[in-house]
């Protein structure tokens, strides 16, 4: 079995965003990254299978060198190998191209990732990337066994409920709860991870469809109105006359 | 060319997010000059279609082929694709729930167009196709001009008014794709809905009650439900309490759960940590309740109690059901 596993370099999620002064770019200063944590259900699914039926997890990560650390964690939690494609990830589309030309290379029997990433929240490359190959993409997942060497049963939430769906290897899906529980790295793992292969490949030739011009932040909250316990009561009367949404 | 709504139904009716999607495609197509057409599929009743006139949408292409009734990415991407091949559409609309950022990503590589999920606003169209869409989990706005010939919008839910354009009913046209077994290799086996109490789905509620670790066990939820239920809202809760299985994941609302954006968001008993806002911060109106006074949700919070969930939330129940509706 040979999985391939796409994760993200994200803003931790207590980071404070900040764009830069002319609200082009995001301000990268102080904020700690993290493997996007969407992606962490995926990547500690897909060890789960390897460690059940055997094979490789390969980490795919399409971002510059300082997303290296994240993907020597991943490596760490038990990912055999990794692969970085250097570029400035710019679009779901352009990421999705350079996914699927590693796909196209290595015969994966699945490709997993997370159902979006918390900085762009996109939701978008799964799909692209199982259109891009002609497999089917089942996104989002929350439950991913294997039926046996050429099937896996995923279940797939829709709005309302989930669905129960049957498909032959290779596939692509997206994850989400209760898919997995994230592990943490153990001392061994950090140990072997500094001598597990990982590979930098040039991008191939891609576009960009969708150009980001600027960022904004919401308007600040005019502050709470507090509401006396005793009277708990006098809230809903305020929802509806002040508030109007009720 | 024209503008083209993907509208989703539930129970034969069409979503409300769909009636916001269909709401937006008109008002693109005002902006262009051009008219909107929708597409629906499966199951929805025909006069719910015809009634998308009120949106503005002069026309419904309607594929009732029941094998579509679940929903099949590959057959609804070949339904869609014709359709906008079939009406020369430009622009493509979709709300961005589960399926439609699905299909419109599809969508995005076989038509070879720009993609725009989470959108908030209307395109600005001098110099260019310009949407806002939220990111960093709600935490800020991006611009991003749509660049491809073919612009496809998935719209966020409850970001815009659904409008009544006050037209007369759509006309509905039979329509089909030539759907082969390739199009439903992963067709569900079986579909399982929930028991949405009081029908409120929670993705699609105006309003949102939820619960947390103040609520102490799953034997307090009737407080919860009962207000829900008074309300006409949908239940959720916070991360922690579906980990402990007090409650199933599918409630679960926050940075790796499901972001809402209702009108009024209640949270009982819970602190509001930063993962949870993620998932609850373009909610436009948030209580709070809290016994805690330095629980961090009150600083995001529109209105907020200090007190017992036990001691208030029996008498927002008794408020609530005592308004005339």
């Amino acid at each position: 079995m040979k999985i391939l596993v796409c994760i993200s370099n994200v803003p931790d999620t207590t980071s404070k965003i900040n764009f830069s002064g002319d609200n082009k770019s995001f301000d990268k200063n102080g904020v700690q990254f993290v493997i996007n944590p969407w992606d962490e259900y995926a990547l500690t699914r897909a060890i789960e299978l390897k460690e059940a039926k055997g094979g490789t997890v390969t980490v795919l990560n399409v971002g510059e060198a300082d997303a290296e650390p994240n993907i020597r964690k991943a490596l760490a939690i038990g990912a055999d190998d990794a692969i970085r494609v250097n570029a400035d990830p710019k679009d779901a589309f352009f990421v999705a191209q350079q996914i699927a030309a590693i796909a196209r290379q290595n015969n994966y029997d699945m490709i997993l990732m997370g159902k979006e990433s918390i900085d762009y929240n996109g939701s978008q490359v799964h799909n692209m990337v199982g259109e891009m190959l002609g497999i089917p993409s089942i996104v989002p997942a929350s439950k991913l066994d294997l039926v046996d060497d050429s099937t896996a049963r995923l279940e797939r939430e829709i709005e309302g409920g989930k669905e129960v769906v049957e498909v032959k290897l290779p596939f692509v899906a997206s994850a989400q709860q209760p898919m997995s529980e994230p592990r943490i790295p153990n001392m061994r793992g950090i140990m072997t991870a500094r001598t597990k292969p990982l590979q930098v490949v040039e991008p191939v030739a891609g576009e960009t469809k969708a150009d980001y011009v600027s960022f904004s932040k919401p308007e600040k909250k005019g502050g709470v109105k507090m509401i006396d316990a005793e009277n708990a009561g006098e809230l809903i009367t305020l929802l509806r006359n002040e508030a109007k949404v009720l | 060319m024209s503008v083209l709504v993907f509208v989703e139904g539930f129970n034969g009716e069409i979503k409300k997010s769909s009636l916001e999607a269909a709401t937006y495609g008109y008002q693109v197509a005002q902006q262009l000059g051009t008219s909107a057409t929708a597409v629906a599929i499966g199951e929805v009743h025909e006069d719910a279609l015809a009634k998308l006139g009120e949106q503005g949408i002069s026309k419904v292409l309607y594929d009732a082929d029941s094998r579509l009734n679940d929903f099949v990415a590959d057959a609804y991407v070949k339904v869609i694709a014709k359709a906008a091949q079939q009406e020369n559409a430009k622009v493509l609309v979709f709300s961005n729930s589960n399926i439609g950022a699905a299909v419109g990503a599809k969508l995005a590589v076989r038509l070879n167009g720009s993609l725009a999920t989470n959108v908030t606003t209307l395109p600005k169209t001098d110099g260019g196709f310009i949407v806002t869409r939220s990111v960093f989990s709600g935490k800020a706005f991006a611009e991003v001009n749509l660049t491809s010939d073919v612009k496809i919008i998935a719209v966020k839910k409850n970001a815009l008014e659904i409008a009544n354009a006050g037209s007369g009913a759509a006309t509905i046209e039979k329509f089909s794709a030539e759907l082969t077994d390739a199009d439903f290799v992963a067709a569900p086996k079986e579909t399982i809905m929930q028991d949405t109490s009081g029908g409120v789905l929670l993705t699609e509620a105006e309003i949102v009650v939820s619960g947390g670790r103040g609520l102490k066990g799953p034997e307090n939820w009737h407080l919860v439900e009962d207000l829900a239920k008074a309300l006409g809202a949908a239940t959720a809760c916070s991360k922690p309490v579906a980990d402990l299985d007090w409650r199933p994941h599918h409630e679960h609302v926050g940075q790796t759960g499901i972001a809402v954006s209702p009108n009024l968001y209640i949270a009982i008993g819970i602190s509001g940590a930063i993962q949870h806002l993620a998932g609850v911060n373009s909610s436009k109106v948030i209580v709070v309740i809290n016994k805690d006074p330095e629980a961090p949700f009150f600083k995001a919070a529109d209105y907020g109690i200090v007190g017992d969930a036990f001691d208030v939330v029996p008498k927002l129940i008794e408020a609530a059901r005592a308004l005339d509706k």
